[in-house]
């Protein structure tokens, strides 16, 4: 999905980015959708919670961020659709020394503005935000960030104490939000020197204070680039639209079987269109009722209807995460996502029908797509 | 007088291949762990990385052997590497 344009595609192929604790997988078909091809492993044997298509001025480029239980995290990338990867001479996100933290791992990359192509932003366990200016060649702790007053009181979430959302306004370079479980949502309005926590209306159910300043375990954050200052919250329970870049949230629970999440995705090219897969509860991780359903709301949330044509609706005690739910630029758009089990889902018609397009892969932790040039294999 | 490391196969790939690397402690005086970690840092940082966090700490599930001492059990990274000693890295027996 393109980070800062809302642009249809007509023709061309579509790869799935698909990220596993085990590898990651490059997950090819045609504009049809209909045949898939499975490339991979890539890195067999290392988590990829993140992946990334840069697409700008004329890249190619598939960033794969790679974590080695016993050696550590590196950011890799190629430019041949993983034929050939990078092979960095030394970790290349990093902490500085001096600090109290160490890198775990990358939870996010996300490619910046049209406008900044060499700028990529990366958010990381334990919390915080790196940015390259230069495609990823070296990066940059943001220092803005890391030294905010609230962070010594953040806590980790179940995930570990991660910066794995980056929203960004595509028409301001001084604007962008993030996300930490758990802190919540903080944004910047000044190129990342200062922070401030926006939870204005978002309930921490695990906290005495159900509504800190900040605290939340926020799940994901996702806007759209047509109107980037409407933001969609998928919460530890509750799920959220802010009209005004995350100064106030309103519940749009309306009519979801839970609003316990992770996953969330907004259709490529209409603001209005948010996907969510819902979770019984923060005790039982799975789809509520053992039926796997996407849901999908067309009007910013005040309804929502549950997409299940395709979709297993019975014994599928599934869990999709935050990072596991991705949609195309095509003009029908695809949606996909994939699942703690190995299945990975999608549908070429904005999420009216589903098929299931691989089944046995590892642990699936990280879906995102790309529509590309044919290629000739 | 020398001492040689012996990099796991993973590793490899940053040492040319190689499954040892000699250390000339004649040229670069070499007392503990951390000494031949930094000295190794400048020919091969990503072993050195793959190591050490960025913050000079063992990572948890790396184990570093002066001959056939395991240095969580002595002295850590400041555990002495005399002439001639083999220091071997390994993966520790963990993973998901």
């Amino acid at each position: 999905m393109k980070s800062a344009t809302s642009s249809t595609s007509s023709a061309g192929e579509v790869v799935l980015l698909v990220g596993t604790l085990k590898g990651a997988f490059l997950v090819w078909s045609d504009a049809s959708r209909r045949e898939w091809r499975i490339d991979g492993p890539h890195f067999p044997g290392e988590s990829v919670y993140a992946l990334a298509m840069d697409q700008r001025s004329g890249r190619q480029r598939t960033l794969a961020a790679t974590r080695s239980f016993h050696w550590g995290s590196v950011l890799r990338s190629s430019d041949d659709f993983g034929k050939t990867w990078t092979e960095p001479d030394s970790h290349n996100v990093k902490f500085p020394e001096g600090l109290d933290a160490s890198l775990v791992q990358i939870w996010q990359i996300l490619p910046g503005r049209e406008s900044e192509p060499d700028v990529i932003y990366a958010g990381v366990e334990p919390a915080a935000l790196f940015e390259s200016r230069d495609t990823g060649k070296s990066w940059n702790l943001v220092r803005g960030l890391y030294d905010n007053p609230d962070r010594p009181r953040w806590q980790p979430g179940g995930g570990g104490l991660c910066l794995h959302t980056i929203v960004i306004d595509p028409s301001d370079p001084k604007r962008m939000g993030i996300a930490v479980s758990s802190a919540g949502f903080y944004r910047t309005d000044d190129g990342g020197e200062n922070w401030r926590a926006r939870n204005v209306g978002v309930r921490a159910q695990f906290l005495p204070d159900k509504y800190p300043e900040f605290g939340q375990c926020v799940h994901k954050v996702v806007n759209h680039p047509a109107r980037p200052e409407r933001l969609f919250l998928q919460n530890h329970w509750g799920l959220y639209r802010s009209d005004d870049w995350g100064d106030s949230w309103t519940d749009i629970a309306n009519g979801v079987p839970s609003d316990f999440g992770f996953a969330m995705q907004m259709h490529p090219h209409d603001p209005e269109t948010v996907y969510i897969v819902p979770i019984e509860s923060d005790q039982f991780r799975c789809v509520p009722e053992a039926k796997l359903r996407v849901y999908r709301t067309s009007n910013a949330g005040a309804s929502w209807e549950p997409l299940t044509n395709g979709l297993p609706q019975k014994d599928a005690y599934e869990t999709i995460l935050r990072d596991a739910l991705t949609a195309d630029s095509f003009d029908s758009a695809g949606v996909y996502f994939g699942t703690r089990s190995g299945k990975l889902f999608g549908s070429s018609d904005n999420g009216d029908n589903w098929m299931e397009i691989a089944g046995g892969l590892p642990s699936i932790v990280c879906v995102k797509s790309a529509v590309v040039a044919p290629q000739t294999n | 007088m020398s001492i040689t490391v012996e990099i796991p196969s993973p590793l490899r790939l940053h040492s040319a291949g190689h499954p040892t690397v000699t250390i000339d402690t004649t040229r670069h005086p070499c007392t503990s762990v951390r000494d031949l970690l930094a000295i190794m840092a400048d020919e091969y940082p990503r072993i050195v990385d793959s190591v050490m966090t960025e913050q000079q700490e063992l990572r948890p599930h790396v184990n570093v052997f002066v001959d056939n001492e395991n240095t969580r059990y002595t002295q850590g990274l400041d555990t002495p590497t005399p002439n001639d000693s083999t220091v071997t890295i390994l993966a520790a027996i963990s993973g998901g």
